[in-house]
């Protein structure tokens, strides 16, 4: 929804800490999301992501989340889906060039990293482009799995 | 400025140390020469004599020609096909690049082919949305955007390979650009977003029109704080007014366009609006030049593209030089003999 979408990126900060507590346990969990299997557990993980993402952030399931990099402010809401906003389009009063209606997610973005801890140094880091692939798929699943890679295995 | 090694039209130049592509326009930047760069309108024809008619007008007062890509989303002749016209005759244009229309492996290949038909120069934009242009119906593919654009022609030119890992037996030797505008909000962050562009690989960049000289100002300080200067050139945009009327309607209608009331007050206030225009076009270019970090401008005229060649002239900023153009040195040669 608009007007949550809003107030998440102007409560940037505490969704932050929230996340990073989040994340760690959601880390922490490996074990379990392995012994369950990832493929497995993605479906329900995925739509628990889509309703809870969803409602703060009008999430929609790129599947590879930059969240922290983008201020709090979903950038694939952006009707060009920039990942490293913002054009060169936006309106004099911020809004969107695309749906005036609306505030330019990258205006709003960039007021969102300045709230947070990290955020200023996150969203100068350059967003590589989407994998098409992940789309739909929960990206929580995604960080636990990058953060646990596989053991090597023995020659 | 006559470059010694000067090929036969149409061929590229040797590629001096440190350049990374055997183009002119990275010859004029890197060699410190303001560098004017133009807008090729694309004719809604296949007709090439319309592109050449188009380029011939600029002869003498350019170095380099954008060939733009569905600006505005409107369709026209494409960029790569108006480039492959230019490069034949031995015309620099700067290839547009929008991530609207066209998904990776689309852009990837147009990376090579351009290259391989002479075009030395491209520009990586993310492109106006479609419902800007005479097509809303259409689908908006934005695969990439122009930060990622720009880190996989880098990725093509420098490291070999596609963004797939792929390796291309030759490499693209292009000058890359993208776009700049200081113009809109959010300005405080404006110069940080450039700072992006030039780590994923921008060397030069071109600005969205600019009406004020103040807020270019504030942006090129924020640029220079941040140590860019010596890392990308800066072509500044500048356009000729045609009325006051027609001021007023970009201003409200074309998105990330800025003109401030002072400009347009003076439109209204001119007996000659169409010569007005044309000299705050100058006026605005000779306050622009004197910037620190400014390396040349890029000149829109669209629909006046007649103009461009008075607006250098009696701007100055050539300073006697005259920028190749087909011809051009056979007329020298042919001068030198009559005198």
């Amino acid at each position: 929804m608009y007007s949550v979408r809003l107030w998440s990126v102007r409560h940037a900060r505490g969704m932050e800490v929230f996340y990073n507590a989040f994340e760690k346990a959601f880390v922490a969990l490996h074990p379990l999301w392995n012994w369950i299997g990832y493929e497995r557990v993605d479906k329900p993980i995925a739509a628990l992501e889509k309703v809870t993402k969803g409602f703060l952030f009008d999430c929609q399931m790129c599947g590879q989340c930059a969240l922290s990099s983008t201020g709090m402010s979903c950038s694939m809401n952006c009707p060009k889906n920039i990942r490293n906003g913002p054009c060169g389009g936006v309106r004099a009063n911020g809004h969107c060039e695309v749906k005036p209606e609306m505030r330019c997610v990258w205006v709003e973005g960039f007021a969102g990293s300045e709230r947070m801890k990290e955020g200023r140094k996150a969203i100068r880091i350059v967003q590589k482009p989407l994998d098409r692939r992940l789309e739909g798929t929960s990206s929580w699943l995604k960080v636990a799995r990058d953060k646990n890679p596989p053991p090597a295995k023995a020659p | 400025m006559k470059f010694e090694d000067e090929p036969v039209p149409g061929y590229p130049l040797p590629i001096l140390p440190g350049h990374t592509s055997p183009g002119r326009l990275e010859r004029v930047l890197r060699a410190g020469a303001f560098a004017v760069t133009t807008e090729l309108d694309p004719p809604d024809s296949a007709d090439p004599e319309e592109v050449y008619r188009r380029a011939r007008i600029f002869d003498g007062y350019v170095d380099a020609i954008n060939a733009t890509d569905g600006s505005g989303a409107n369709c026209h002749m494409s960029s790569l096909a108006v480039c492959a016209l230019l490069t034949r005759i031995g015309y620099a244009p700067v290839m547009q690049i929008s991530c609207r229309d066209k998904n990776r492996i689309a852009i990837q290949g147009d990376i090579l082919g351009g290259a391989a038909m002479g075009v030395a120069n491209m520009l990586c934009l993310s492109g106006d949305g479609v419902q800007s242009g005479d097509h809303p119906q259409a689908k908006p593919v934005f695969d990439l955007d122009c930060m990622s654009l720009l880190e996989i022609g880098r990725t093509l030119r420098d490291e070999h390979q596609f963004q797939s890992g792929r390796k291309v037996t030759f490499a693209p030797r292009v000058f890359f650009g993208a776009a700049a505008n200081p113009f809109v909000p959010p300005f405080e962050w404006r110069a940080e977003r450039i700072a992006k562009k030039v780590a994923a690989g921008a060397q030069f960049i071109q600005t969205q029109y600019c009406y004020d000289v103040p807020r270019l100002k504030a942006f090129m300080q924020q640029v220079e704080d941040l140590g860019l200067l010596d890392k990308v050139f800066f072509l500044i945009g500048v356009g000729p007014l045609r009325t006051a009327r027609a001021a007023d309607w970009m201003r409200t209608n074309v998105p990330g366009i800025h003109i401030p009331d002072a400009v347009v007050a003076r439109m209204a206030g001119a007996e000659k609006p169409a010569a007005e225009g044309r000299q705050i076009c100058i006026d605005l270019i000779q306050e622009i030049r004197e910037i620190k970090g400014v390396c040349g401008v890029h000149v829109m005229a669209y629909r006046q593209e007649e103009s461009v060649a008075e607006i250098i002239e009696r701007s100055g900023v050539l300073q006697g030089r005259v920028p190749w153009y087909p011809g051009r040195d056979s007329t020298v040669n042919q001068e030198k003999e009559l005198t």
